[in-house]
Order: structure tokens, then C-alpha cells, then sequence
């Protein structure tokens, strides 16, 4: 067979660990990326990457413990098989890391170093300094520099990608992409093409995402065919510094190494923070989550900061929403040595010394956990087939969705440093079944048949043209995304309420219609970065629409989906046996509500480019799901009776369900014998 | 323990909170508007202008945003449509080196420079110019690409056998992390190559005959020609100093002894003043000095 040719689009870690991969393995690779892939979001990644390795394994760590705080963390939303395979690989992934050169942190003896994330009691967590996403990235980019020299691969830096080419069949056949200083059109013909272009955070205005975040790419597939997973889950990273153009990330890593979370007893203490003795503080995740702390997972202490805030009215400022991330008590040494990259991050735009005073941070909006939905083959052992044209595959044959813009990996909700090992790792494994799936006959037939991407590339620049043409509209692009921004970060974030996302959905209808009336205000054909703003703007309405009919429709809460009117509180009973009864009932409705909840939404893109849902149910062959009780009041309870409910269906149901008589309680699963086989 | 959280509508929800007031800690003198001049050219091989724009102060603003909203308004300070001024930006914490400008006259990076201070410095107008050391695309955007040739150059990478499970990587010693890490957090920004007096402009216009492939070949051999500028030799030293990728070490210090080498370093060290990583590259062109020269003595004795 001659080598197969791949387009890539995004450079990103996902991207670039794919298009290494590829070039290893004999393919032609084309990537595309909107800025020079050394620059892509991956470089704002802070705190690390997640493996078990060879210290937390002596301290009673596997693989099967990293697979399973993952899927606990994420509410058990996640298809377990590829979580499985993903915590198999860790090891070897840092591993690969580590050879390719990205410095990370050593022991005193030459070892990598490792910090605790939150969502684990293991310190899985390999860094190099406090800007681990920018040398994963750059080491990666080294390699692919290296193909590049050799001719394997070409790069497309400063290219949009507008649409895949699909045949008659449906199969993927290439894409339609566009120079952005030249504003050229060229259709790309390939074997495969494989999505790798991060999240979508600019949906909601300000993020911790960078400017390329628009989901534009992932709208585009969408519109083409490619279904939509979870997309309702989206993370508010706890603490972020907040700015007038853009809400930058503080790393978990900060409260990895020890940062306290506190705001003052007294609502809007004017004190200097370090005045403000340790008896007037309050260290409310300590308090409240006396086992995890400050490291409990990302969506329960958003909601706990957001929460002190707007319900206890103790924000440390008065106009302004914020709580204090404290370093100040750790030693200046290891901050440098350990988190330099963003303490001077917080010092450039703050213009404070976080050594010296301790931050003021609020959450923001961080991570898309949904996005494209792909499939992938389970092997006998629990985990995925290798080399298997399904993995990371979407509905759409040919063509595949890695990192953050697929919705593999984190369910509910991402634990923090597993968002780097979710993008190495897809990218890497993905490659071997793109090859396999390669439908070389097919994609000559479509070659020959020129008809098929000339009329693509004459629609998109038709569109373009169109665009170019409206000068005369009133509507404002910026303005309409800043309405965006403001209207999803207010009804779609922290707290989520049916009567406000109904309403909102059919604001962004408006807006939507509004965009149809925009002008642009640059009509020249070189470098127009005004056009592809108002096109990838326009490209943010089914995402944002997709969103809010998710969370509308899902009355439950679930990792970072959280609805007040459907949650279920801890227990209120002091005496025993009413407390007894209570967690009965506890469980009784969270039976129900997994039986009814546990699925992952799928959204297609109707005729009108309207959402339309249904509901997938979610592989938990592996471990099933179980009450996540973090601090919740009454929990040892409720955790008494799940046990025991658990203990009876295992008699019952003699061996019939694997893992069965799980434990609640994370770290604490109960280990198959297939687990870390792999590795 | 997380209680129903009330009131969400008037609190905002999340980030949009967090931006809403920009801290309301009363700056008395703050100035209403801001303004700027913008050195503006509308593509290659034209001629460059300049155009003043006004925009509404907001505390804490840096330059992005200043630029945000001159291209959301799209008018220039005397009222007239224009279109939106072009610039390059991604991460806006200084980290992805894409926004790099000359600010009043200073080559650093657009997102961490806080127009509070621009306005202590130089008065009431801040200045952009797009860096002049790279051949301009549009108004701030420039073509950067040489500096990424530089880094093949000098083979600025660990040469693995491949992605197949080899086990880690060579043991380090916190001491040699620590000397490492600071060069690897090299932004590829180019303000070292913008601030250096040997790093002259080099410009490769396409000729109308010319195919794609033939251009990228001839900029190619027109970059080769002039030099590799302080990020890439520090980049050499990088991997020169990795147990792995030392072991090609001399195909490196071959490249940094070629034309457009180290020799050409004039020692002004302006490359580490305007760096905006704090990333010592005096030091790493010291390093690349010795090591050439012992390089091209044994060069000449192993003949």
C-alpha cells in the first residue's frame, strides 16, 4: 500500500503526539493549525501530568486505582474501557516524556519528582516547574520538527480549517481549509483527517482558554454530520486571577504544594490579609472536606468558593467576587523551585508578590469535558484494542476527534493533570487504527472524482465572499460575543437553573439571527482578521445551543452539571435510626436517579441546525457507580447502607457483575486481576 | 456539604463576576480614554502609516485589550471607519511568545504590558510598532518563520529512536534541572532577535513565477545566510547539555561554527535585557563560544 496520507488539524499536545506517531509509523502527515503549533493552548497547562510510577506504587498505588479515582472524580460519566487504557499507559507515557527532554522536577537522587493533584490521596503527579503544559508541548514539537526536516510531515501554520470533505458514502475524504494571510482556499485530500483543536472556552467570553478556543473547528464538523457528547460539562477551574481581557489559570499545583484557600471570618475584613490572625480565618475546604482539603475535586471546591461568596456574602472585597489562595507559609525556595512559572504570572498582572501577600482568585470557566463523540473497541481484558480503527473515531468514517475536543475521558468532571495525559495519550494511541482504518481504493475513487471537492471549496468561498460583502449590516461581531459570553458564563457555569437556560436558549437563538445581520468592517482579502472572528463567532451558536438544551433537559447533578433544584443534600437526622432511614432513601433515589441519569448526551445537528438529543448509556463494566460522598454530611452513613446494598446484590447476582461489592470511597476499589496487565 | 447556592442571577455566575469590576480600589488621577498610535502597513512592500485611535480607559488594562477594542470599533481618533488594526495573539499570560510588538519603542510581549504603566512612562499616548527585525505581514503581525528555521538549524531537539517504550530517561540531578529548565521555558518570542544589532532583516518576496515549494527553498537559503540569533544557540546548549541529545552534539556546534554562527554574536547583549523569560542567554552564548572553539580545534587535529 502506498503511505497513506493524514491531515491533522491542531497542533496541540493531542496533534502533535498524533502526528508524531504517524510519521513513526509510515504516514504523510498534513497539519494544520491557526497559529504556529508551538504557540497552541497547550502551553497554558500548568501543574503537571497524572501516572502511577514506581513511589506511589510502593505506597499501595496501581493502575487501577489512577482508572478509578478518574471515573469517580468525573461522576462515573466516562466510558470505562478507554479510561482503563489511559490510566495503563500513564507510566509509559511520562516515560516518554522524560526521554524526549522535558525537565522535570528531580528528587535529590536524579528521580522524577512528583506533587499531589486533587481528587487523589497518591502523589501522581509529574511536573516540571509550574509550566509542565509548555514543555510536554515544546518537546513534542521538537520531534515533529524533526519529521518535518525529514519530510514526513508539512506544516499549515496560520490555516483554518472549514469543513470536512465527505463522499457519497459519508466516509471523510479531506477538508476545505483557508490560509489566513493569504485568505487562499485549498482542498486537502487524505486518508484520514483527525480534529485535535482543544475547547471551547471563548463560548463563554473571558475563560482561562487561549484566543484560538472558539470551537469553531468542532462546530464546523458537527454541522457536517459529527455528533456532540456531554457538551454540558464544562469546567470552572477554581481559581483564576481575573483580568479584563482574559481569566488566567492559578495551577491546582498551588494548592498541590501546600496553598490554603481561606477568606476572613468578617465579611469584607479591611485588614492587611497577613494582619488577620489564623482564629478569624476561615479555611473552609479544610473545614468542610477534612480528607481531601483543599485539593477535593475542581467542581466541589468552584462550588464551595462560589458559594462563600454569593451565599455567606464573605468575599474578601466587597465589589467583587474573590477569595485568598495562601503561600505565603511556604518557603520561598520551593515556590520558586516548584511553582516559579505562575507566581510570576501572578505578579506581572497583578503587579502583588504571591510570595509575600497571599492571592486573590475567583473560579472561571477552563475545560470542556464534552465535545466530539467518538467510539472505540474494548479488548477482552477491559481496556481498548490497540491498532483498532474505532479508537477516537467519530460517527463520521475517516474522521477522528483527539484531546480535549473529543468527550472521552473525563465524564462529569476532569481531575487536575489528567487533561495532558488524555491528549498524549489519544493522540498516541489513536495512530496505528487511523492507518489500519485507511480506505485507500476508496479515497483514489474520490481523488479522480474531482467534481466532489471542487464544489466544497467553491461553497466556502462562496460563504467567505458572502461574509466579505456584508458591509452594511448593524450588528457588531464583538459586541454580539461579548452578549454571548456573558449570557452562557451567567445561566451555563457553577449553578444551572431550568428557567434561566430555557431563556437563554432562546436568547442565543437571537443572537444567532443577529449574527446574520453583522458587517464586517474589513472587506480586503489579506489578513482579514476581522472576517474570521465573525465566522468563527457565527460557528459558536450550535455549540453554545447544544450546551444549554444539554443542561436544560439533564435535571440531576452530576461533576461539574449542578442544578439546586435536583440536588440531593447530605443527611438532616441527629438520632441514628431516623439517620438510617434517611440514607435508606438516600440511596433509594440515587439508584433511581442512575438508572435515569447515567447517560451520556449525544447532540446532532438537526436540518435548522438545531440540537437534537438523545442519550447514550455509559460502559461502567468495570467498576459500577457508586454514591461520590466527598464531605457530604451524613456520608459515613449513607456509605454504610450503599455497602451493604452492594454486598446483597453481589450474593444474589454470584459473580455476574465484575467488580461488584465496590466499596465507597475513593482509592478504595477493589482490584480486579486483569488490571495493569497492559503494562 | 455544598448547600443549594442561591441567587446566581444576581451574582453573575462565574468568571463573568470575577471581571465585571476591576477591583473599584479608586484610582483618583485614572484617565478617562486612552490613547494610541499604531504604525499600520496593509500588506507586504506597502507603505506604512500611522493612525490614533481613542478608546475608553478600564483599570488594569494591558495592550491586548486596548487592541481588542480598537478592533471592535473599528474607528480611528478623528472618527473615520477604518479597518480593524491586525496583531497576532493566543495565551495572554506570556506564555505562547505570539504578541510580541515594539511598545513605545521597547521590543516585549503585548499581553503583559499594563498600560498603568505604559502611561507612567511616556505620557499620554502609547506608542505600537510592529518589530522591524521580521518582514511585515500586516499592521503588528509579522512573519516569524526564520526563527523557526533557526531551530532546525541547530537541531534544537533529543534524537530518540523513536515513541516505542524504552523505559525513562537518563537520571538528572536537581542541579542540572535547574540549569536546564530556565532555558527550555524559551517562548520563541523573538524579542532577542528584534533587540540584537547583528540580526538584520531578511525579506524573500515570492516572485510571480514561482512555485510554493520553490520559495520556501530559496527563504530557506536567505535565512541560512544570516544569524541564528541568541535563542537558537541557547536552545543548542540546551540540548548539548542533555544526556541524550548531546550525542549529537557536534552536528549543533557544526551548525553554530557555519555561516551565520556564533561568530557573529557582537556581544552588545541586548538579547538578555529584553528578554522577557529572564532566560540567560549571555551565558548560554559564553558557553556555545567556548565549546565551538574547542570543537573546531579538535576538528582540525582528528583530520
Amino acid at each position: 500500500m502506498a503511505q497513506p496520507r493524514v491531515l491533522v488539524i491542531g497542533g496541540g499536545l493531542a496533534g502533535l503526539s498524533a502526528t508524531m506517531r504517524l510519521a513513526e509509523l509510515g504516514a504523510n502527515v498534513d497539519l494544520v493549525s491557526l497559529v504556529p503549533v508551538k504557540r497552541s493552548h497547550s502551553v497554558c497547562a500548568q501543574g503537571g501530568i497524572n501516572s502511577v510510577n514506581s513511589l506511589t506504587r510502593q505506597q499501595g498505588d496501581n493502575e487501577w486505582k489512577h482508572f478509578d479515582d478518574t471515573v469517580y472524580g468525573g461522576d462515573f460519566l466516562q466510558h470505562q474501557p478507554p479510561v482503563k487504557e489511559m490510566a495503563d499507559w500513564g507510566p509509559r507515557i511520562v516515560d516518554l516524556m522524560d526521554r524526549l527532554g522535558v525537565p522535570f522536577n528531580r528528587t535529590p537522587e536524579g528521580y522524577r519528582d512528583q506533587r499531589r493533584f486533587g481528587g487523589t490521596l497518591f502523589k501522581r503527579t509529574a511536573f516540571a516547574g509550574a509550566t509542565t503544559g509548555q514543555q510536554l508541548l515544546y518537546s513534542l514539537d521538537e520531534q515533529v520538527r524533526r519529521w518535518e526536516v525529514d519530510g514526513k510531515v508539512k506544516k499549515w501554520e496560520f490555516w483554518d480549517f472549514l469543513e470536512p470533505v465527505l463522499d457519497d458514502s459519508g466516509r471523510c475524504r479531506g477538508a476545505i481549509c483557508q490560509d489566513l494571510v493569504t485568505m487562499q482556499f485549498r482542498a486537502f485530500s487524505a486518508d484520514a483527517v483527525i480534529i485535535a483543536t482543544g475547547g471551547c472556552g471563548l463560548l463563554y467570553g473571558r475563560s482561562t482558554m487561549s484566543m484560538v478556543c472558539t470551537g469553531s473547528a468542532v462546530s464546523r464538523a458537527y454541522r457536517a454530520g459529527a455528533w456532540y457528547g456531554n457538551g454540558e460539562f464544562i469546567q470552572v477551574h477554581p481559581t483564576a486571577i481575573p483580568g479584563a481581557d482574559k481569566l488566567r489559570l492559578m495551577s491546582e499545583s498551588a494548592r498541590g504544594e501546600g496553598g490554603r484557600v481561606w477568606v476572613p471570618k468578617t465579611p469584607h475584613d479591611p485588614r492587611d490579609p497577613r494582619n488577620i490572625p489564623e482564629a478569624e480565618r476561615s479555611y473552609f475546604l479544610e473545614e468542610r472536606y477534612p480528607k481531601y482539603g483543599n485539593l477535593v475535586p475542581r467542581d466541589i471546591a468552584t462550588r464551595e468558593i462560589f458559594d462563600i461568596c454569593t451565599n455567606e456574602g464573605l468575599s474578601v472585597e466587597k465589589d467583587r467576587l474573590c477569595v485568598y489562595l495562601d503561600l505565603t507559609h511556604v518557603p520561598r525556595e520551593t515556590l520558586d523551585r516548584k511553582l516559579g512559572g505562575i507566581l510570576e504570572i501572578y505578579e506581572k498582572f497583578q503587579g502583588v508578590d504571591p510570595r509575600v501577600v497571599p492571592m486573590k482568585i475567583f473560579p472561571a470557566v477552563h475545560y470542556s469535558m464534552g465535545g466530539l463523540w467518538v467510539d472505540y473497541q474494548k479488548s477482552s481484558g477491559g481496556g481498548l484494542v490497540e491498532g483498532s480503527p474505532r479508537n477516537q473515531q467519530t460517527n463520521i468514517p475517516g474522521l477522528y476527534a483527539i484531546g480535549e475536543c473529543d468527550y472521552q475521558y473525563h465524564g462529569a468532571n476532569r481531575l487536575g493533570a489528567n487533561s495532558l495525559l488524555s491528549c498524549i495519550f489519544s493522540g498516541l494511541f489513536c495512530a496505528p487504527g487511523v492507518i489500519a482504518g485507511v480506505d485507500a481504493g476508496g479515497k483514489q475513487a474520490a481523488e479522480e472524482s474531482s467534481r466532489l471537492f471542487e464544489s466544497r471549496l467553491r461553497r466556502e468561498e462562496e460563504r467567505h465572499h458572502a461574509l466579505l460583502s456584508r458591509t452594511a449590516g448593524d450588528e457588531n461581531p464583538y459586541d454580539l460575543h461579548q452578549q454571548l459570553g456573558n449570557l452562557m458564563t451567567r445561566v451555563a457555569t457553577v449553578v444551572r437553573r431550568n428557567e434561566q437556560l430555557a431563556a437563554a436558549y432562546a436568547e442565543v437563538c437571537s443572537l444567532e439571527e443577529r449574527w446574520g445581520r453583522c458587517a464586517v468592517s474589513d472587506s480586503g482579502n489579506w489578513t482579514n482578521q476581522n472576517v474570521v472572528f465573525t465566522k468563527s463567532l457565527g460557528d459558536m451558536f450550535p455549540l453554545a445551543k447544544l450546551i444549554l438544551k444539554g443542561a436544560l433537559q439533564r435535571d440531576e447533578c452530576r461533576g461539574a452539571h449542578y442544578k439546586p433544584d435536583f440536588a440531593m443534600p447530605g443527611l438532616q437526622a441527629t438520632d441514628p435510626a431516623e439517620k438510617r432511614r434517611e440514607a435508606e432513601q438516600w440511596c433509594d433515589r440515587f439508584e433511581a436517579n442512575t438508572r435515569r441519569w447515567l447517560k451520556s448526551t449525544v447532540a446532532k445537528c438537526g436540518p435548522e441546525g438545531e440540537p437534537e438529543i438523545s442519550y447514550e448509556d455509559v460502559d461502567t463494566s468495570l467498576t459500577p457507580p457508586r454514591p461520590r460522598l466527598y464531605g457530604l454530611v451524613g456520608g459515613e452513613m449513607i456509605e454504610e447502607v450503599w455497602n451493604e446494598r452492594q454486598k446483597k446484590a453481589a450474593v444474589a447476582g454470584e459473580g455476574q457483575a465484575v467488580g461488584a461489592g465496590q466499596a465507597v470511597g475513593a482509592g478504595q476499589g477493589k482490584q480486579p486481576a486483569y488490571a495493569g496487565s497492559a503494562s | 456539604m455544598i448547600k443549594a447556592v442561591e441567587s446566581a442571577e444576581h451574582s453573575g455566575g462565574a468568571g463573568q463576576q470575577a471581571v465585571a469590576d476591576h477591583g473599584g480600589n479608586g484610582h483618583a488621577a485614572a484617565p478617562r480614554v486612552v490613547r494610541v498610535r499604531i504604525l499600520r502597513q496593509d500588506a507586504p512592500g506597502e507603505e506604512s502609516y500611522w493612525e490614533r485611535f481613542e478608546i475608553p480607559y478600564v483599570e488594569n488594562m494591558n495592550v491586548i485589550s486596548i487592541l481588542q477594542q480598537v478592533a471592535a470599533r473599528a474607528k480611528s481618533r478623528d472618527g473615520r471607519r477604518v479597518a480593524p488594526v491586525a496583531w497576532d495573539c493566543n495565551c495572554l499570560e506570556e506564555v505562547c511568545g505570539s504578541c510580541t510588538m515594539l511598545i513605545n519603542g521597547r521590543t516585549r510581549m503585548a499581553c503583559s504590558a499594563l498600560v498603568d504603566k505604559l502611561l507612567e512612562e511616556s505620557g499620554d499616548e502609547i506608542e505600537l510598532r510592529p518589530m522591524s527585525k521580521f518582514p511585515v505581514v500586516r499592521d503588528l503581525v509579522v512573519d516569524r518563520s526564520r526563527l523557526f528555521r533557526a531551530l532546525e538549524r541547530v537541531k534544537a531537539w533529543v534524537p530518540v529512536d523513536g515513541s516505542y517504550d524504552h523505559g525513562p530517561g537518563p537520571r538528572i540531578s536537581p542541579e542540572s534541572q535547574e540549569d536546564a529548565y530556565p532555558l527550555a521555558t524559551c517562548i520563541s518570542c523573538g524579542c532577542c532577535m528584534e533587540a540584537c544589532p547583528q540580526f538584520t532583516k531578511i525579506e524573500v518576496v515570492r516572485r510571480e513565477d514561482e512555485s510554493a515549494e520553490a520559495f520556501e527553498a530559496r527563504k530557506k537559503t536567505a535565512f541560512d545566510a544570516g544569524f541564528v540569533g541568541a535563542h537558537a544557540i541557547s536552545q543548542a546548549m540546551l540540548f548539548n547539555g542533555h544526556p541524550t541529545g548531546k550525542m549529537i552534539a557536534d552536528e549543533r556546534l557544526e551548525a553554530l561554527t557555519s555561516q551565520g554562527g556564533i561568530q557573529m554574536c557582537g556581544n552588545a547583549q541586548n538579547c538578555v535585557a529584553v528578554c522577557p523569560k529572564s532566560i540567560p542567554l549571555t551565558r548560554s552564548i559564553a558557553r556555545a563560544g567556548r565549546a565551538a572553539t574547542v570543537w573546531a580545534i579538535r576538528k582540525i587535529f582528528d583530520r
